[in-house]
């Protein structure tokens, strides 16, 4: 019997089992996507936070580069020409207002570059200080989430990892830090580190970077790691019991393999959302000393102690103090904003 | 109140009494381990003199016998001390009498951010993204990363200098309003985020509806099932605040020259008047822990499903 006949209605060809090349044309290959790309791709998508992302940016790179071509420097006073008697036409002058040797050279031709904020009582060109204040604000919110981090991390995962006893008082260490009032910790460490340091530092490369700094560093080191001990400590305690760590175990692996290996690659997202909204909580930190006068040393500006100058002058000279509380406000605002979007973009499990 | 509870709240209490003795011992070593001294600096003051002062606060004692003698004095007898340099006066004192002061400013703040701040929040919740919640949540917003130096010196401007509303110094009549007003901005704020965040995740539970099935008016529901229900993470937020009001007076007190206890611990800072700097650590840390402490056991207690850990 003819099969095809009874088959009228189907197409016999249609079941040809298929070329190469058909299989080819149906296999939609996209390429591997790793978890940070997704996270990023994620993190794009949210307006705000790119924006910030963008403005911390920018206001990074402008402090970098700026006081690299800007005529005029934090620490000089555009009145004191050496040799000569102090000219006090620089001092405190209002926004695009010239000193009068600025004003001879204009009549003569010259270009003078503006003093976009003015200049301070002791006739140093605001603009620059502010800028100088962003750095050094940037720079020590940065590096001290760095401390924070590196502390953190090593205490953390050996916490969580060896668990026990070493864990136990550990933990009991992180407790009494965690519940210490740490702003009181934090002036009372930095305002005699400042004492001790100023002697110690002496001649040393540290020096230039100044005692109030280095002492700040080291109270953060002293007194912050403990949150992000805690957070990976419990993050670990979950991951060691998966079964690539046993497996690792069981290959010979020793501790530290595991953990630099395994477990902290595997808290990368902890670590940056949390690293990410340390940086605005230092910068307001250190604002808050300098503004209490136990921030940088002198000449140096940062945000908190130009706000804090400016107090001095506030009724004649309001803006000395709106542009710095701007430029933190700005910076804080953005830090968080854009932390909190990494948070969702990266532990999306997470959202709140 | 279970056993569980009750363990949680002994063993709280050991770890705040653990900190505060951790406190005094930190601000007790590191005072005595600044170079120099209390008496340097000051005018040339000759051998017998130097001796005869440090004699006479017991300074020349070995120091672990001081530590002792300071611990002994604060548990049984709370007393820091005379003051180094505002003579014959006690840091006692100088504490009680900036403590008057501040507690009112801190109170104060704290009444005005918890009321303000329940009501701006269940006000954003209930018109979720109408025009009225935009504004708020974009006010708060500013109002949190702001930090309190810069909302006082603001407020200073604006309304002491600009429209003389206000006096500028905190020690005048009606002087307390703006550094009230400065230190209630930041909880009032945060705690208008919070109240609207749970408001909206509590009007989302099973019995919110089933209360609106029953026909109960929409007052109602809000004040007798959903506030409720929405404070327990308000109440975490207590000790904070009282912590943030305590950090942030220290700066307010400075900006407004209020007389209170936060402008003596800065002041005594700066002019190295050591007991008055260990005593008003040791009294504000204390305020702060325990704050800590109460607003902890008050969130254990208030909601029983919290589980111990």
């Amino acid at each position: 019997m003819d099969i095809s006949k009874l088959n009228a209605q189907v197409n016999m060809d249609d079941f040809i089992p298929a070329t190469d090349e058909e299989k080819e044309y149906m296999v939609q290959m996209r390429p591997s996507s790793t978890f940070f790309k997704d996270s990023v791709k994620r993190l794009l998508k949210n307006k705000v936070a790119t924006v910030c992302f963008f403005i911390i940016v920018l206001i990074t790179l402008a402090a970098i580069f700026v006081p690299m071509f800007w005529p005029y420097s934090y620490d000089q006073m555009l009145g004191m020409t050496p040799g000569k008697p102090v000219d006090n036409s620089f001092n405190d002058l209002k926004p695009f207002e010239y000193g009068r040797s600025e004003i001879r050279r204009m009549e003569a031709g010259e270009t003078v570059v503006p003093h976009i904020f003015g200049t301070d009582s002791q006739g140093r060109d605001y603009f620059i200080r502010v800028v100088y204040g962003t750095r050094i604000s940037l720079a020590v919110g940065f590096f001290a989430s760095i401390i924070v981090l590196i502390i953190g991390m090593t205490i953390g995962s050996v916490a969580g990892y060896a668990g026990g006893k070493v864990d136990l008082i550990i933990m009991r260490i992180v407790d009494i830090i965690y519940s210490l009032p740490d702003m009181l910790m934090v002036i009372l460490l930095s305002s005699v580190l400042k004492v001790v340091m100023e002697g110690a530092l002496d001649g040393t490369v540290l020096a230039k970077i100044g005692s109030n700094i280095i002492s700040l560093f080291i109270v953060f080191g002293v007194l912050y790691w403990v949150s992000m001990a805690r957070l990976i400590r419990g993050q670990i305690l979950s991951l060691r019991e998966q079964e690539y760590v046993l497996a690792s175990q069981a290959a010979g692996a020793n501790g530290k393999w595991i953990i630099l290996k395994h477990l902290i690659p595997n808290c990368f997202s902890v670590i940056i959302i949390s690293t990410a909204l340390q940086i605005p909580s230092a910068i307001f930190t250190e604002s808050y000393l300098s503004f209490l006068g136990l921030g940088v040393n002198a000449p140096m500006p940062s945000l908190g102690s130009l706000a804090s100058d400016a107090l001095n002058g506030i009724s004649s000279y309001p803006y000395r103090l709106v542009i710095p509380a701007l430029v933190i406000s700005l910076i804080v605002l953005s830090l968080n904003l854009f932390g909190d979007g990494l948070r969702d973009a990266f532990d999306p499990k997470l959202e709140k | 109140m279970n056993t569980k509870t009750l363990m949680y709240i002994v063993k709280r209490i050991l770890l705040a009494i653990v900190t505060v003795w951790v406190v005094i011992t930190v601000t007790f070593f590191v005072m005595h381990a600044v170079p120099g001294g209390p008496f340097t600096g000051e005018k040339a003051v000759t051998e017998s003199v130097k001796a005869a002062m440090e004699a006479k606060y017991g300074l020349d004692k070995p120091l672990g016998i001081q530590y002792l003698t300071y611990l002994k004095d604060i548990v049984f007898g709370f007393d820091f001390g005379p003051s180094l340099k505002q003579r014959g006066r006690n840091v006692n004192d100088i504490i009680f009498d900036g403590m008057k002061t501040s507690a009112k400013l801190g109170v104060i703040a704290a009444i005005i951010a918890l009321i303000s701040g329940v009501i701006l929040g269940s006000i954003a919740a209930l018109r979720r993204n109408k025009f009225i919640d935009r504004i708020i949540m974009i006010i708060t917003t500013a109002f949190v990363s702001m930090p309190s130096f810069i909302m006082g010196s603001l407020l200073l401007i604006f309304f002491a200098i600009n429209l003389k509303w206000f006096p500028a110094n905190g020690a005048s009549k009606n002087g307390l309003v703006l550094p009230v007003l400065t230190l209630s901005l930041y909880p009032m704020a945060y705690i208008t985020r919070l109240t609207r965040s749970s408001m909206l995740e509590v009007l989302g539970q099973d019995y919110i509806r089933t209360a609106k099935a029953k026909g109960v008016s929409g007052m109602k529901i809000i004040f007798g099932h959903a506030l409720k229900n929405s404070l327990i993470p308000v109440i975490t937020y207590f000790g904070p605040m009282l912590a943030g009001i305590v950090t942030g007076s220290l700066v307010v007190e400075q900006i407004f020259a209020v007389p209170g206890i936060g402008r003596a611990f800065v002041n005594s800072i700066t002019g190295r008047d050591y007991p008055l700097v260990m005593g008003t650590t040791i009294v504000l840390a204390t305020l702060i822990v325990v704050m800590n402490l109460v607003g902890d056991i008050m969130y254990k207690v208030v909601d029983p499903r919290i589980t111990l850990e």
